[in-house]
This record gives C-alpha cells, structure tokens and sequence, in this order.
C-alpha cells in the first residue's frame, strides 16, 4: 500500500509545526505531505515579526530546518492559493484551477488582520502589520519617507494591543515617532486591568512613545500628494502623519471552510472537536483558524495553544489519541522593553476573589495577585513593568502559596520570599524565556556540556547576559549530578583554569604571553586568554599594562587605558581619591570637559566622567591631569574602581571615624591593582553606612573602637550584602586584612569571578577564607604581604609614563598615514546642553543635510 | 547572477581603477598591535602578526557600527588567525573576514555580518594595502 | 578677650517678626541668644550654643512640651531641654562637650512691641 496524502492548508507557524511533529514520528513513511501557502516565504517566525528590522532579510526569520522541506515526503507549493474544498471528492482545487487529491486535509489558514471600515483606509501608506511584506513595505515606506521630510517621520498605530505596541517599537526602531490610538479606556484590554494599563501607559510614554486611549480614528485624510496625511479622531481631534499602522485585530481565516459547508464558530474560526476534527472526519482544523470545544468554540490568537493542536493532530494521524485541553492564555511579553504578563485568574472573575496589589508610581511598577477569599491559594496575577515573580508563580496557580502573599510582588529584599527550589519552570533568562527545565534538558538530554555550546543552543543569557552566572551554575550543578568533570580550560588555548595558570605562571617565574603560551598552552591565543594572562602578569609583577609585549595583550580599555564607547570614543575619569576635590581641581576638570566638548557625567562612585574624547586625545588630556597634579582613573579594565565613602567625622555630627581619609588611603594603596574582575570598595564612618559599603567587594564601616572589614559584597544582578571578615579592627589591621583578603582572591579566583562568588565557591566559604587571613592556616600570609607591598611599592602612574614615551605614545593615533584626520564617522546631537553619539537615524538625517549644503 | 552576489559586485564596481596605497613604513607597526589607516576615505585596519605577515581588514565592526577594528585583540581559532572587535567581542576571520563568533548579536541595519579583507603586503619596507582588491 | 555683656535689656527685633514656633539666632553683645515665640505668644531666650555639639544651633532646633512644660530640642543629636529653666530633660545617652548640660535662660519682654532681651537678668 502506497502512501496517504496529507494537504495542508496555509504555510504558517502552526502548519511547519504540524509537519514537524508528523514526520518526527511518522518513520514508516506511512503520510506524504503537501503544504499549500499563498505567501513567497517558507514559513516564518510571524511572533519575532517586529525583529525582522533588525535583521538582514526575511531568510532569518523562517523557522525551523530547511531539511523538513528538502525531506522527500514533504513538498512546499509557495505563492499557491488553494481556491475550494471538495469534501465528497477529497479534494482540493488550486488558484491555477489544477486539483490535488488527499487521504486527510489539515486546515491551518490562520487568520488575518482586520482594519475597521474608517474612510481612507487604503490610501498609501497605511500598513497592516502581519505578514513580511506587510513589515517590509512599511520599512521602505518609512526610509523613502525619511529621505524626503528631513525630519523624524512621524508615525501612528491605531490599536493598543500586542501588535500595536510591537508596531510602535518597530516605528521607533527605525527613528520615526509613534502614537498608539486605542479606542479601548486602556492599552493591552485582553491582558490588563485599567491601573495596568494606566501603569503600561506611563511606562510607554517615557519611552517617547505617545499615548492615546478611549480614542476611536474616523478618517484617514490624505495629503496633496495622496498618501496619508492626517488621522481625523471621533472627538474632533487630528494629528499629522507619515504613515499610519493598522493593528485593530484579526480574524479567524475560514472562507474555504464556509465554502465546503464546514460548521464555523459565532465569532468566525472551524468548529473542530477536543482532537481538532471537524464534523467531516478528514478535515482537520488546527492554529487560529480553529474555533475549539476546550476554547469554548473561540479562536485563539496565540502560538502555544496552536502548536498544541498541530502535535494533536499530527499524532492522532499516527493514531495516538491526543486530547487538546484548551488554551492556557498566561502570556508573558516584553513590549519595548516593557514587561507585561498575566495568568489564571487575573481579572479576579472567582467569587470572592482577593487582590493584592503592589503599584510603584516611581518605577511605574504594576502588580497583582488574585487569591482565593482566605488568602491561601493563588488564582492568577498580572504584571506591568517587573514580570520576575511570573515564571515561579505561574506554574502554582490552583496551589497553596507559601508565605504572605505580597512578598511576592513586594520589591526584592522588602519582604522575606520563602525559599522556594528553583523550578523546572523557573524563568532564568528572562529575554528570551529561557526555563531552568530547559536548560537542565539542555545540559542532561542533549549533552551539551560547555557553556557556549549551551548559550547557542538554548538562547539563554544571549540578549542582556545578566543571567549568565546563573545558567553557569546550573550547568555546572547539573554536569556535577551526573559525575561529569566540569572543565576548567579558559579557551582552546589554555587547558586550564585561570587560578592553575596564575601559579604557573608564578612558578615558571614567566614574564612574556609568547613564553606562556609556549610553556602552558598552543596557538596564538585570542582575546579570552590574551587579556587574562596580561591581567596576571600585571597582578604578580606589576609593571606597566603596555610594557614589553603586554599591549598586545589588553582589551581596548587597558590598551588606551580608558572607557570605550559605543561609537569607539573613550570617556576619562580622574581619579579623585575617595571623591574630595579642591574647587581648583574641579576647575581643571571642567576646563577640559569644555575644550574638548566632553559630556559630563557624576558617577555612581563619586567621580566626574568625561565621554567623547577621541584616541589621539586622550594622552593630551592626561596631559592636562598631570600638569594639575591629578592623574586619570581606572573607571576600567579588572581593577580596582573606586573606593566610595561619606564624607566621615571631619564633618558629619554622627560620623565616629575619618571615613573619608580611610576611603583616600586605600584607593592610593590598591590604585592600579589588577585583578579577576573589577573590585568596588566602600568606607562609611558609621554604622549608618551611607556609603554603601555592604554592597561592595570590601566595605569597611567605622566603630566606636575601629571598623569592621566586610568582604564579597555585590551590586548588579545578584545583590549580595559583604559579610563580616574582621571586626573592630585598628587601621593597620585593615589595611593587612584587605591586602590579604585581595591577594587570595586574586591568586584563586576564576576569569571573571568577582568576590561574593569566589568567596561563597571557595572550599571551606568564608571561614576557610578567615582562617587563612587571620590565622594564617596555609602559612601563606608573608607572601601575599609581600605580594601587596610590591604592588603598592612600585605603582606608577601609568597614564603619564605612556606621555614620556614616544613609542607607547604613537599608538594614539587616529590614523597611521592621516595623523591629523580625526575618525570622519563620529556625529554627534545635542541633547540638554551637551553631546551624545547620533543614533541611526539621526546619523541618516545629519549625513542628508551635509550632502544638500 | 544570484541576489546575494549582486551587492559585493557593485561596492567593487563603484571604486576607482587599482591603485594600491603606501599606508607606512613596516617598522611603525608592532606584532599584533593594529593600525588605522584611511586610504581613499576608507577607513582599513593593518595588522603585523608574529609569524611577519601583514593583513588589512575594514576598520568598521559591523556589530557595534563603530571605527574600532584597529584597536582589537589579534588571536588563532586553530590556525585561522583572528582578529576580535573591541566593543561587543565578535571575532572575525583576518583572511575570509568570515565572522566566527557573532556572541548572539546581529550586525547593525544595512551592514553584513563580516569583514571586508583586502590584499596586503610588504614591499622594500613599507606595507601596501589595496582597497580595490578585496574579498 | 573681653565679654560684653549689657547691663539693661536690648531690642532684637519686633514682636511681629517673629512666627510662632521658628526660633531665631540674635547677638546680644558677643553672646548667641536662641529666642522662641511660642504658640501661646510667650516668648522664650535660651543660649544658642548646644551643649551636645558644640555648634550655636538651638534657635533652629524643634519647640515642643514634656508635660506642661515648653521644650527645645536640639537640632544636631536631639537632646530635649526645658524653656523655662534651660535644664536637660534627655541626653540622648551623651555627655555635653564642655561644661554645663543645661542651657541658660535668659530674661525677656516685650517694650513698644520690640522682643527685648536681658542677658544679666538670666537664672
């Protein structure tokens, strides 16, 4: 017996879906399939539309492998419309007329996007937003546009849904303004109550996307040319426009079905059963052409229940019967950066529901939990602005949750969150939702063992990478379960880990990376291994970062020993020791900021920043330090930072120590101190601690009989509190304490490790780490004595030594055959009285005005 | 012709006849330490590896749009030698300019994912580059 | 150095200038004087200097009661001290810099609507 034939109707998501899951399972050939789409595309990733502008062409948005349509029992038939059903034939007829017989057909038409029948619809330059072309014709519509007004084009989207505020992103992507018309009371009505969409609206806004709800559009009003001109609304109100984007919903796709006396839903969309049949037992209906028995006969417009009902369908062909349970509507989006997400019963529809809601009109924050009426079991939630409770919560929807319930949507560390396991479900990287499930899956099942590997792989920590610590140490958790020996090579080029390599290195007595790599590893290294050898050759000698071959060896900011920039300009920081500066000093700062229009910023750890300075500036800028008696600052680079303190009982009634003099004396004694990561250290002169310096790498706070040593402190991702190292301490001890505890963490620390996780990896934690400091129990303590002495002994300012040699000097140059040409692609704009880099748009802008003077 | 070949053809069509370009003496450059150099408004990075061979590159990173190519860490991937932009750390290919490591980003709008190479050399001590010959 | 110090009553300033509740610093000769219109319209002086600190701040301290008597609090470590008698009510667990823990009160009235003040007529 031959093989049956299966046609498919449409090419979208649902239906590459649908052929996937058949012919993973189908291994005895037993189907062939045909797939019938009217688009030029195989199918593609329609949820990612919006990131179509960022990418090179429509070929990286399909989905999948092209080897499912290169597989002999499937064939793709691409710009063909499928124009009638004949049920009692079984068989299809093709837009050319041609007919095509089949065994089963799957209809996964999906729907399409629906505009309201306001006059000036279909003038030029109003756009839906579904399809590719429908994205790709608005991107040239808004570049021509662009290219002629000389000005940001200005852009509308009727309809403050999803899509909408998707189109808003992509308008503003490609530098034209967005309004978002929404004729609903709020944005987002399907997900949102109106303190969400109130909180989403606000949170939009500041993003300079405009907002107008309970807004209906009656005409759209062409210009002297005849595209769109002006949006005219209900109330009387107009606004200019350049383009206008459609995105008021769609509808259920079912005009074949309606043809061939199929039974459709009320509200449109194939009524099919809970295994996706229709009435006639060879059709079948999956995607949101569907209208479902478990969707109460509704069609739904979201690609999880549509997958759902593809793996039904394809397995009951395979004859597996699969029951397709209904949608689950909890939907977590990030909308221009903004999250939103709800689940279960999030408009609190159960008799006698709670709700516990947290608002934050600071951070704009919006959240909810629904709660059954003793407060004990979760029924839903929603969330505007911070979605980072969702991923655990949502999972325990119908369960006891454990604890008070706002300590859930309470901001982090404002309420004790009992201690729940990381779930399978837990969403670890929040910008591409990746799951802690997926990840273990990952690292068990698919045996995928390196942490690179495992990004490309799971997409985890690829987009802001915050999570990465994370997904290291579920990999490494899990590769440990399994008895897998977790490898510690920094790179192809070095075999081992960075604490092995730093005593190598230290016992070979090495001082060249071309000796290194010849002694302890191969190749030519690359820029894993090149910048963690020059940070140890500079942790155990000292000596300048651009000595010998060392330059070779530096990231760009080591190498021109300042901050590179997104546009490749460097920002300087003075070192101001412990943030006090004569009005004299800051004068010269200022002098400087202004003769080379830097924009200047206050940093977080009490320094000046001065962004813009091209290469070839900086030594002259130094130049301008040096003369002033200051030099510049290691704002970069794995080094220590800043030592930022209050300002001490000099001045303050309740400080009981020199606060500030201790901040100046331990930035001088570490300045320059090259390390794993960057090291941040805080002095406070109370308990008070206005320095904030629990929440550095070493804080030292004052006491009435000395201070207390705090080390492994954290900010960014993982907050952590320093914990307590020494207490009531004299300042000699302090410093003998830090140089120790610094000393260590440098000689044994990973790549990249900075000091609350060495210290909490470190075998034995911090009271080994202790035990070894202060009781010296592995009889190392003269040597990192020495150690540091040597640091602290042969510091240099290394920004002058580079100003008194030549040959270091002529590596700051713009150009080698055009010294006096400055980098020809820097533009700036202003913005509040100072300079920042043109963002594409405005660079577009700015190069069409040169080009017209 | 295919589509993906038509946009190299006319960049290469839209240059003037060969012309290679002194871009300095070869002393000036030290090992694995980039130059810029701007040769006809084009703005190229010269690298001196330690093996003696001299290789020129487009200076702008495609992943961040900013002139910095110079300025990155010269390195192998097996024996490809590489050159690893200094913004978002792309490392790319010093003799295809094949990108081999694009860390989960995307080139910015309207650049393609790579590095234009164009032939270098030495000759009586100075290094050539020529920007009509390229890859 | 010499310390003046008037024998008779000295103007400082118009009865009307001063708002209920908000002290102000006055010199009377080379002494600080904090001097307080209270929300009965009474007026108080005490010496500005705060014992605590050491820093002339009383005037810009926090009125109040302890009963039914008026209070100053300090506006550095918030020690509480009565207007009538100058003495310490609360020391904040803390010991006075220098001398006294009580503040001097001064004599006060008021003369064709001028808050006058008579350091020599103090307790």
């Amino acid at each position: 017996m031959g093989a049956k034939r299966v046609v498919v109707v449409g090419a979208g998501m649902v239906a590459q879906r649908f052929v996937q899951s058949l012919r993973a399972d189908d291994t005895d050939g037993r189907y062939e399939i045909e797939v019938y789409g009217e688009e030029q595309y195989a199918p593609y990733d329609r949820v990612a539309l919006t990131s179509f502008f960022a990418k090179a062409g429509p070929e990286e948005l399909l989905l999948g492998s092209q080897d499912l349509w290169d597989d002999p029992n499937v064939t793709l038939h691409s710009s063909t419309r499928v124009a009638a059903i004949d049920r009692d034939a079984q068989t299809v007829t093709l837009d050319d007329g041609s007919q095509r017989s089949y065994d089963e057909l799957v209809l996964a038409t999906g729907s399409s996007a629906w505009a309201p029948p306001v006059p000036g619809v279909d003038l030029p330059g109003v756009f839906m937003y579904r399809t590719l072309d429908d994205v790709a014709q608005l991107r040239d519509w808004v570049r021509a546009k662009q290219a002629i007004v000389g000005r940001p084009v200005r852009g509308a989207v009727i309809g403050g849904g999803l899509l909408g505020l998707e189109a808003a992103g992509a308008l503003q992507s490609m530098g034209a303004t967005a309004t978002v018309v929404e004729f609903a009371n709020r944005l987002m009505a399907l997900q949102v109550d109106d303190s969400g969409g109130e909180a989403l609206k606000s949170l939009i806004q500041r993003l300079g996307v405009q907002v107008k709800c309970g807004v209906a559009t009656s005409e759209v009003v062409a210009d002297a040319d005849g595209n769109v001109g002006t949006l005219k609304f209900s109330n009387g109100g107009e606004q200019l426009v350049d383009v206008v984007v459609f995105a008021t919903g769609i509808r259920p796709r079912d005009d074949l079905a309606r043809a061939a006396e199929l039974q459709v839903g009320e509200r449109g969309g194939v009524v099919v059963d809970d295994a996706c049949r229709t009435e006639d037992p060879h059709v079948s209906a999956i995607g949101e052409c569907a209208a479902a028995s478990a969707d109460g006969f509704m069609s739904i417009g979201l690609i999880a229940p549509g997958n759902t009902m593809a793996d039904v369908t394809a397995h009951r062909l395979l004859g597996r019967a699969e029951v397709y349970f209904g949608a689950d509507t909890a939907t977590k989006l990030k909308l221009l950066g903004v999250d939103v997400a709800s689940f279960g019963d999030a408009f609190a529809t159960t008799p006698g529901a709670l709700e516990v809601v947290y608002s934050d009109p600071f951070s704009g924050a919006y959240k909810k939990l629904v709660m059954t009426d003793d407060a004990s079991v979760l029924l839903g939630g929603m969330f505007v602005g911070d979605a980072s409770a969702y991923a655990t919560l949502r999972p325990m929807v119908g369960a006891e949750l454990p604890g008070d319930p706002s300590s859930w949507i309470l901001p982090e560390g404002q309420a004790e969150r009992p201690d729940v396991e990381l779930p399978d479900a837990a969403n670890v990287c929040s910008c591409n939702n990746v799951t802690a499930g997926s990840i273990r899956h990952a690292v068990n099942e698919d045996g995928i063992h390196d942490l690179g590997e495992l990004k490309s792989h799971t997409k985890a920590g690829t987009a802001c990478g915050s999570c990465l610590p994370l997904v290291k140490k579920i990999l490494n958790t899990e590769l440990e379960k399994s008895g897998i020996e977790v490898s510690e090579a920094l790179c192809e080029h070095f075999a081992m880990s960075r604490a092995s390599l730093f005593s190598a290195i230290q016992v070979a007595g090495l001082t060249t990376f071309t000796d290194i790599i010849e002694r302890f590893g191969s190749g030519h290294g690359c820029d894993i291994c090149k910048p963690t050898v020059g940070s140890i050759l500079a942790s155990i000698y000292n000596g300048h970062v651009l000595a010998d071959d060392r330059a070779a060896l530096q990231d760009t900011n080591d190498r021109f020993m300042a901050n590179v920039q997104k546009d490749g300009t460097y920002s300087v920081v003075p070192r101001i020791p412990g943030g006090e500066i004569t009005p004299d000093k800051l004068m010269v700062i200022a002098e400087v900021a202004q003769d080379y229009g830097l924009y200047t910023k206050i940093t977080g750890g009490q320094r000046i920043d001065l962004f813009g300075a091209r290469l070839e500036q900086l030594p002259e800028i130094w130049q301008r330090l040096v003369d002033a008696g200051m030099e510049s600052g290691h704002a970069y680079g794995k080094s220590l930072r800043t030592v930022k303190s209050c300002v001490g009982s000099s001045w303050c009634r309740y400080g009981v120590q020199d606060s500030a003099g201790m901040a100046i004396k331990l930035e001088l004694r570490y300045r320059g101190l090259r390390s794993p990561h960057k090291i941040k250290v805080g002095v406070s002169g109370c308990a008070r601690e206005c320095a904030e310096a629990r929440g550095k790498d070493v804080g030292v706070i004052a006491t009435e009989k000395g201070w207390n040593v705090y080390v492994g402190g954290n900010g960014g991702f993982t907050p952590k509190h320093a914990q307590l190292l020494a207490e009531d301490v004299d300042e000699d001890t302090v410093f003998q304490v830090i140089d120790r505890y610094l000393m260590l963490y440098i000689r044994t620390a990973d790549r990249l490790q900075r000091t609350a996780p060495w210290q909490e990896e470190y075998e034995g934690g911090l009271d080994a780490i202790r035990d070894v400091i202060l009781n010296d129990s592995l009889g190392i303590c003269a040597d990192l004595d020495e150690h540091m002495t040597h640091h602290i002994d042969t510091y240099e300012d290394e920004w002058k030594a580079v100003l008194s040699d030549p040959k270091r000097l002529s590596q700051f140059t713009s150009f080698v055959n055009a010294p006096d040409q400055a980098d020809p692609t820097l533009m700036y704009v202003e913005e509040r009285g100072q300079r920042r880099p043109a963002t594409p748009a405005e660079r577009a802008e700015l190069a069409a005005a040169g080009s017209e003077k | 012709m295919t589509t993906t070949a038509s946009a190299h053809s006319t960049e290469r069509t839209a240059l003037a006849d060969p012309h290679p370009t002194r871009v300095c003496a070869l002393d000036r450059l030290t090992p694995d330490l980039g130059v810029a150099a701007l040769v006809d408004g084009v703005q190229v990075a010269v690298f001196l590896l330690d093996d003696g061979s001299v290789h020129a590159v487009q200076n702008l990173c495609p992943f961040s749009g900013a002139s910095v190519m110079s300025r990155g860490i010269t390195g192998s991937r097996a024996d490809e030698p590489t050159i690893a932009s200094p913004i978002y750390k792309q490392v790319f290919s010093l003799l295809t300019g094949a990108c081999l490591a694009t860390m989960d980003k995307e080139p910015q709008p309207g650049l393609e994912g790579r590095l234009r190479v164009y032939r270098a050399w030495v000759e009586s001590g100075e290094v050539w580059v020529d920007i009509s010959d390229s890859h | 150095m010499t310390t003046t110090i008037p024998a008779n009553a000295v103007a400082v300033c118009a009865y009307d200038d001063l708002i209920p509740d908000l002290g102000v610093a006055a010199l009377v000769g080379d002494t600080q004087v904090a001097v307080f219109r209270l929300d009965d319209d009474s007026v108080r002086a005490v010496q500005n200097l705060c014992p605590f600190s050491g820093a002339s701040v009383m005037s810009r301290g926090i009125t109040g009661s302890r009963g039914d008597e008026p209070t100053i609090a300090s506006p550095i470590y918030k020690q509480v001290f009565s207007l009538v008698t100058g003495e310490c009510l609360v020391t904040m667990d803390k010991l006075p810099v220098t001398g006294s823990a009580d503040l001097a009160v001064y004599q006060v009235s008021i003369d064709n609507g001028q808050v006058m003040i008579n350091l020599a007529g103090g307790q």
